[in-house]
């Protein structure tokens, strides 16, 4: 029985149920799509948001951490910044609003916001599950975005960067992307905030690879100190596909990052990389919910965590194997340095094979640096702070460096050196 | 150059104590070896001269060019010219080779008031260097010793004993796991290195280095003590009686 009750909403869920109020008439959509909007906020405002009974909330219990939403504040014209990686071709979304101009060579593009103008994104709105609070939220609120849809066969030859640029309020986006048979891509998906006050940030990012796809998607989430981040990607794989998936937290204050993969093609195979670089008060989760639904598939999962000062993680991992997907090979592990006293890391792996002829693996660690190391680099004359810092930076590193494309690992490995030195 | 004087040190943790009343003296210029069988104490007193921390001296003093040296951290030690080539030497990943050595070399630098080397300047020195050790440049684009063979790891031990150009070089067992040309390598970098201001300690349980780096004195080391000094003969004299003999006298 449901115990929560429709008439105790917290100051944020009221904050919510209003600014849709306020909004109507003004959210960008056809018939379909609000009478979707409604639905979606009307479940939010029935169940709440998430708490910690809530099994798949259980250490992010959103109805405390979100006890206040910020005020749509006016927000100065932003400019696109440069790409992490030089050359690659900007898809901007200033504050929430696609560019209408954006284009790129061979991909067809679509601007969100015509998409539920039309209708089209009407579908696709829905949340995933009644636990699904951010679909709710982002399916409520959100106004633009990009539709893109890479046709097969096409190999793009630089990196396309989705930039989303934003300050104080509320921004919610949406990026649909299809790619067809046998395409080749990399899209780097990067959040960030480049002015002062609070935001809270929802954004789905839902992708289908088709067949024989080979695809590096990466998301680098850069918010502010005080930033909301709910961000979600849905992910199908299709026969024979490849995805490499990178998630980097090195922002935010309170942040889950949900993903939802349904490997539901033959050969296909997932790489998923995380690295959480967590300080002050921040709470950041992330959340794995990974479905091996047809035979003769696999994946690998690593997700490397630092903590330091007061900061919290949490990186929950389900994998479930389908009755019949036999030969699934997955192998699952999150290492944690631990940094301080006063921060902590919840790793919550899970396992649930239906399936009998398959190779499932999982672990999870949590260490300070390794003294010896520590020895080994101070004996070659380096101070102690700096062989610390070496070595915090050589454990994700290490993660960063299977990614092929040079370029891109050294943009990484920058976003990531800069972070640590700002708060090690 | 340095002066071990009645040094008693015990293993942090549980207080075993390991160096017993251990006195030696190792002059600029000099190659000293010590020897001695398993569990005499050898790889801790390099461990204890380079400054590790599982280790606490409870009792004497080592001095190094006069100065004690047992409130400074290995890093301090090492600026000043103490280098430690690991029996074991570990494997690091993620940090770059390349990256680490400059890193190195530039921070000892810095403690010594002298200028940082030019990316260009490095990178010529590491290349004269590892040409001489037959180190390959595929190598040094690995991270730090991650994937090297037993002997590449000993190699790359001395090349960055050959790059950081230290005052008192002490080497653990640095012939253990190498084929007689590896071991031929390593030695002809550690002989190159021999000069009038620099001292070596060549820790071993075998002779065989010893035909290829020569020792001016050779010290035994059992239970954390010396219990006999001598020249080169010494050390033949263990290779055909074993220690039976002189552990039995000193005992």
């Amino acid at each position: 029985m449901n115990m929560q009750t429709t008439s105790r909403l917290t100051a944020a869920e009221t904050a919510l149920v209003e600014a849709f109020g306020a909004q109507i008439g003004e959210l960008p959509g056809n018939g379909a799509v609000i009478g979707t909007r409604d639905r979606l906020l009307d479940d939010l405002k029935k169940s709440g948001l998430p708490t910690r009974r809530i099994e798949a909330w259980h250490y992010t219990d959103l109805k405390n951490l979100l006890r206040v939403l910020p005020d749509a504040a006016t927000v100065s014209a932003i400019d696109p910044a440069a790409p992490l990686v030089e050359g690659s071709k900007v898809l901007s979304i200033l504050q929430g609003t696609a560019d209408a101009k954006a284009a790129v060579d061979g991909v067809e593009i679509a601007l969100f916001r015509d998409r539920l103008a039309d209708g089209l994104a009407a579908a696709g709105l829905t949340a995933l599950d009644k636990d699904d609070a951010i679909g709710r939220i982002n399916g409520s609120f959100v106004r633009d975005g990009y539709a893109i849809t890479v046709p097969a066969n096409t190999e793009l030859d630089a990196p396309i960067e989705l930039q989303a640029l934003h300050g104080a309020g509320q921004v919610h986006t949406r990026f649909p992307v299809s790619f067809g048979a046998a395409s080749k891509a990399t899209i780097i998906e990067r959040h960030r905030s480049v002015a002062e006050g609070s935001a809270l940030v929802s954004s789905i990012s839902d992708i289908a690879l088709e067949d024989g796809a080979d695809i590096t998607w990466i998301i680098l989430q850069q918010q502010a100190a005080e930033d909301t981040h709910l961000g979600q990607i849905r992910v199908k794989l299709g026969t024979d596909a490849k995805l490499r998936l990178f998630v980097i937290n090195a922002g935010g204050k309170l942040v889950r990052q949900e993903l939802r993969i349904d490997v539901a093609g033959e050969g296909a195979e997932l790489t998923l990389r995380g690295v959480n670089l967590l300080g002050a008060e921040s709470h950041t989760d992330v959340t794995l919910v990974l479905g091996h639904n047809v035979p003769n598939t696999n994946s690998t999962e690593i997700i490397r965590n630092v903590v330091f000062d007061r900061a919290n993680g949490v990186f929950q991992g389900m994998i479930r194997v389908a009755p019949d997907a036999q030969k699934t090979d997955a192998k699952m592990s999150c290492n944690t340095l631990l940094l301080t006293d006063d921060g902590g890391f919840s790793a919550k792996p899970e396992l649930e094979i239906f399936a009998d002829d398959v190779v499932c693996g999982h672990g999870a660690t949590v260490a300070d640096i390794e003294s010896s190391h520590l020895f080994y680099l101070m004996a070659r004359g380096v101070p102690e702070n700096k062989a610390r810092a070496m070595l915090v930076n050589a454990f994700v590193a290490e993660i960063v460096e299977e990614l092929e494309e040079e370029k891109l690992v050294e943009a990484l490995e920058g976003v990531i050196s800069a972070w640590l030195e700002k708060h090690a | 150059m340095l002066e071990i004087k009645n040094l008693h040190a015990r293993i942090a943790e549980d207080g075993t104590e390991i160096i017993r009343g251990l006195n030696l003296t190792v002059k600029a210029g000099e190659i000293a070896a010590i020897m001695g069988p398993n569990g005499s104490g050898k790889s801790t007193l390099s461990y204890i001269l380079s400054g590790r921390q599982d280790y606490e001296v409870t009792e004497g003093d080592i001095l190094y060019n006069g100065e004690s040296i047992l409130e400074l951290d290995p890093a301090e030690r090492a600026s000043k010219g103490i280098f430690l080539a690991f029996q074991y030497p570990l494997e690091i990943p993620g940090v770059a080779t390349m990256q680490f050595l400059k890193v190195a070399m530039n921070e000892q630098r810095k403690a010594r008031g002298e200028a940082e080397l030019t990316t260009p300047d490095f990178i010529r020195r590491v290349k004269e260097a590892a040409d001489k050790l037959k180190i390959d440049q595929a190598m040094l684009r690995r991270p730090l010793n991650v994937g090297f063979s037993g002997g590449e790891k000993k190699r790359a031990e001395i090349l960055q004993m050959a790059l950081l150009e230290p005052k008192l070089c002490i080497l653990d067992e640095t012939d253990s796991g190498l084929d007689i040309d590896a071991l031929k390598i390593v030695a002809d970098g550690v002989n190159a290195l021999k000069s009038p201001d620099r001292a070596t300690i060549v820790i071993t349980h075998y002779q065989r280095l010893l035909d290829y780096i020569v020792p001016d004195t050779v010290h035994v080391l059992y239970k954390g003590q010396i219990i006999r000094s001598g020249d080169k003969a010494l050390a033949l004299e263990l290779e055909e009686n074993g220690y039976a003999d002189i552990i039995g006298e000193a005992a």
